[in-house]
């Protein structure tokens, strides 16, 4: 059954590493809903946050193609219930729209949003949340003229605890050919 | 007389940098053709004639393919070289073939300044963009003194782990630049995990099964030869007793006649491997990956068996075939582990099965396709069963796609480890000609024989001039039905006999041969057959061994496309 899951990917900062990484989606015919890049809490070491909708199965041999990848040093795939994740959606309305009867303003405060930037001409709210909430305040907001409207990806963080730096080190204990070869029975 | 190699530091450029990393590595054979990108490099290596033996391929693909051809009979890295923009694109084809078939390449490109890149300058094609599927690791470079750091990493990607292809983009200002060069070979990549941590318990675990397994059965594939694990495979199916089974790129890990060498598996291998992996209780599968060639329908696919994958890369876990046990690490450890915690073993009644299998495909195939009767034309099967006698086995086979690539498999009898190359994911007509130039090179004390029809021979027929150019001693069989025999035989099959562009009206052979000084014959009755096959192996020197084949010859058994392995058919 499909079903969203967020798919972490932990790299190397290199030049083309976003394209090797969703060439692992896209030949596979798996639509991206949303990608994000950024640095993590590890210097150097930068994480992507891809949202797809697919069955587990495939998540899983998509998570394991990723992290066969050389720069890629570990990928995690979760879904929601696994996550707290946001996104952040800008509106431009006309700065007129909020004169008046004040319907605007009390739909920006029942959304939580904040008003980030006003202009003789236009006004820029901005909302943070999940995408069914910053939608809701896109539908509700229409009425009184949006000019322009973008959405984030999302960006997640997830609920288990073991710390990013502990699988990097995993990782690089078994990236050593030394180790590999010595290794056995779940000791060095 | 080798040039002495640098110790210390030195000053020098870019291009004399990509030379002494070569050195370094200790790459004595490199496959390539110069163009204005790559220039200074080629400048640089002109030097250097004496330590490294550059051959000339007539068209980049060649160079790949010949790049493969050496490592895999040689088991070292395969290295070519090729200018930016077509030259670049060219190797595409080679570079995927090596990917899909895991062979260690690494291959050098040039490319524009680096000041001109996305400029669509003359000759500059984004090929980092354009490698990026069909790579195990690519980069590109832009100064001179990333080139040690990158081809250092670059060569121990390529071997480590899986193998696998890796491309060098080196911009001709970075081969201009001046530095000061020092190597240092790379012995790890912090995010890289070339080889798993073995588990133990997962060795216990396979060892429980398969001692208390009454009819086991292992499929072996080319992991077996890239992990060096020839002795270790030995000796652990000895040691259990257990039926082997190769993939095509297993093929030659283990010794054709062994007892316990129970064929090929896969569309056109044999009867009982195939029936017989759907009565098998435990399924051992070392270094393979379940190809879909190899397990036609997978819902209907070993269902009653568990599985056990001895596997180095995680990702084909579950890939395919779910593992109930699945094993990872290099299998040369794994399964000299997997060897400690079994017992000794035999099975006897469940080996015989597959013996009485074989009677039964000899009797419906093999028979006439080895010794076909008088009044039937020349079968490709008695030609490779000709040249595997007169060879005694021990030549290195390389083939090419089609049907011929199945009959060689099928009936040569290899006795020689690393004896069997072929383009096996990929599929890629016009692979043996430069691949059995890059064998011969890689193996140059063994005898090599490539083996091909006359519809792959003209995809990269120009390589005859490479053989011509450096007296390359490759046997060529070229197996000519007038038609793309394995296309064909599916129209004739499949498509209601709908010959649908497949036949082919073919040159003279003799005379293209000839052009290349290259001695040649055609056979084309059955008298002759055997004495210009014995002719054709003495000879001294590469030699082209034409034979007029049945036109509408067909390859048996076979697994249809989407059956189930056990719906093989005998005819
Ligand atoms: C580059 C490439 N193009 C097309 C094919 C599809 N194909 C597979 S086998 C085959 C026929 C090969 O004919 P030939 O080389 O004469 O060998 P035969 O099957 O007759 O032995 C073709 C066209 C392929 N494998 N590779």
């Amino acid at each position: 059954m499909k079903k969203q899951y967020t798919v972490s990917v932990f790299t190397e900062n290199k030049i083309g590493l976003l394209n090797r990484v969703s060439i692992i989606f896209t030949r596979r015919h798996i639509n991206i809903q949303s990608i994000t890049a950024s640095e993590s809490e590890v210097q150097g070491i930068h994480r992507y946050t891809i949202v797809i909708e697919e069955n587990e199965i495939l998540v899983q041999k998509v998570v394991k193609q990723l992290e066969k990848q050389v720069d890629v040093v570990k990928a995690f795939y979760h879904d929601n219930d696994q996550l707290i994740h946001q996104e952040i959606a800008l509106f431009k309305v006309p700065t007129n729209s909020l004169a008046g009867s004040g319907e605007v303003e009390q739909i920006i405060r029942s959304f939580n949003a904040r008003i980030l930037a006003v202009h003789q001409d236009f006004t820029i709210i901005e909302q943070t949340g999940h995408k069914n909430e910053t939608q809701q305040l896109f539908a509700d907001l229409q009425p009184h003229g949006v000019l322009e409207f973008v959405r984030s990806g999302r960006v997640a963080i997830t609920k288990p605890m073991k710390e990013l730096k502990d699988y990097l080190a995993e990782v690089e204990f078994a990236s050593d050919l030394q180790n590999t070869k010595n290794y056995t029975n779940g000791k060095a | 007389m080798k040039t002495e190699v640098l110790e210390k530091k030195r000053s020098m450029t870019g291009a004399e940098a990509i030379v002494h990393c070569l050195l370094k590595e200790n790459v004595d054979t490199v496959f390539g053709y110069p163009g204005g990108a790559i220039m200074p490099f080629y400048d640089a290596l002109f030097d250097f004639q004496n330590d490294i033996k550059h051959i000339l391929v007539r068209h980049e693909q060649g160079a790949t393919h010949a790049a493969q051809g050496y490592a895999r009979a040689s088991g070292k890295v395969g290295v070519c070289i090729a200018t930016s923009g077509p030259g670049a694109t060219n190797l595409i084809t080679g570079i995927a073939d090596a990917q899909i078939d895991s062979t260690p390449l690494v291959c050098i490109t040039g490319q524009v300044a680096s000041k001109l890149l996305g400029t669509d300058a003359f000759q500059e094609t984004d090929v980092v963009g354009i490698s990026m599927p069909v790579t195990k690791w690519n980069f590109q470079v832009t100064r001179a003194e990333e080139i040690p750091v990158a081809l250092a990493k670059a060569f121990f990607i390529a071997r480590s782990g899986r193998p696998g292809p890796v491309l060098i983009d080196i911009t001709k200002d970075a081969q201009f630049g001046s530095f000061e060069f020092e190597y240092e070979p790379c012995a790890k990549v912090r995010s890289y995990v070339p080889e798993p941590l073995v588990e133990i318990e997962k060795i216990k675990e396979a060892a429980h099964l398969i001692n208390n397994a009454t009819r086991p059965l292992v499929l072996f594939g080319q992991g077996v030869i890239l992990g060096d694990a020839q002795e270790e495979f030995k000796t652990f199916i000895e040691k259990a007793g257990i039926p082997s089974a190769w993939t095509i790129l297993g093929l030659s890990a283990l010794h054709n006649g062994h007892p316990l060498n129970v064929g090929m598996l896969g569309m056109h291998g044999n009867y009982g491997p195939n029936l017989l992996t759907n009565q098998c209780d435990v399924l051992i599968a070392v270094g393979m990956r379940f190809d879909d060639r190899v397990t036609g329908d997978v819902n209907k696919y070993a269902k009653q068996a568990k599985v056990i994958h001895l596997e180095i890369d995680p990702s084909e876990i579950n890939k395919i075939i779910t593992a109930d046990v699945a094993v990872l690490g290099d299998c040369k450890r794994t399964l000299d582990l997997l060897t400690q915690e079994i017992k000794q073993n035999k099975h006897s009644n469940w080996l015989a099965q597959f013996r009485k299998c074989d009677d039964l495909e000899y009797q419906k195939v093999g028979k006439q396709e080895l010794h076909p009767s008088a009044d039937k034309e020349i079968s490709m099967g008695e030609v490779i069963r000709i040249v595997s006698d007169k060879s005694k086995g021990n030549a290195i086979i390389v083939t090419d796609v089609g049907q011929h690539q199945m009959v060689a498999q099928r009936y040569y009898e290899y006795t020689k480890w690393r004896s069997n190359i072929t383009s096996g994911g990929l599929g890629t007509m016009g692979f043996a000609l430069p691949a059995a130039i890059g064998a011969k090179v890689g193996a140059p004390e063994r005898l090599v024989i490539a083996v091909i029809g006359d519809g792959g021979i003209q995809m990269t027929i120009q390589e005859l001039g490479t053989i011509f150019q450096y007296g390359i001693d490759v046997k060529i069989l070229l197996l000519n039905n007038e038609f793309l025999g394995m296309v064909r035989q599916w129209q004739e099959l499949f498509f209601d006999r709908r010959y649908s562009f497949t036949e082919m009206v073919n040159p003279n052979f003799q005379h293209l041969a000839k052009a290349y000084n290259i001695p040649s014959y055609k056979v084309e009755q059955r008298k002759d057959l055997e004495g210009e096959i014995e002719k054709f192996i003495n000879h001294r020197g590469s030699y082209l061994l034409e034979v007029k084949v049945g036109k509408e010859n067909n390859v048996f058994p076979m697994v249809p496309t989407g059956a189930s392995v056990s719906d093989i058919r005998l005819e």
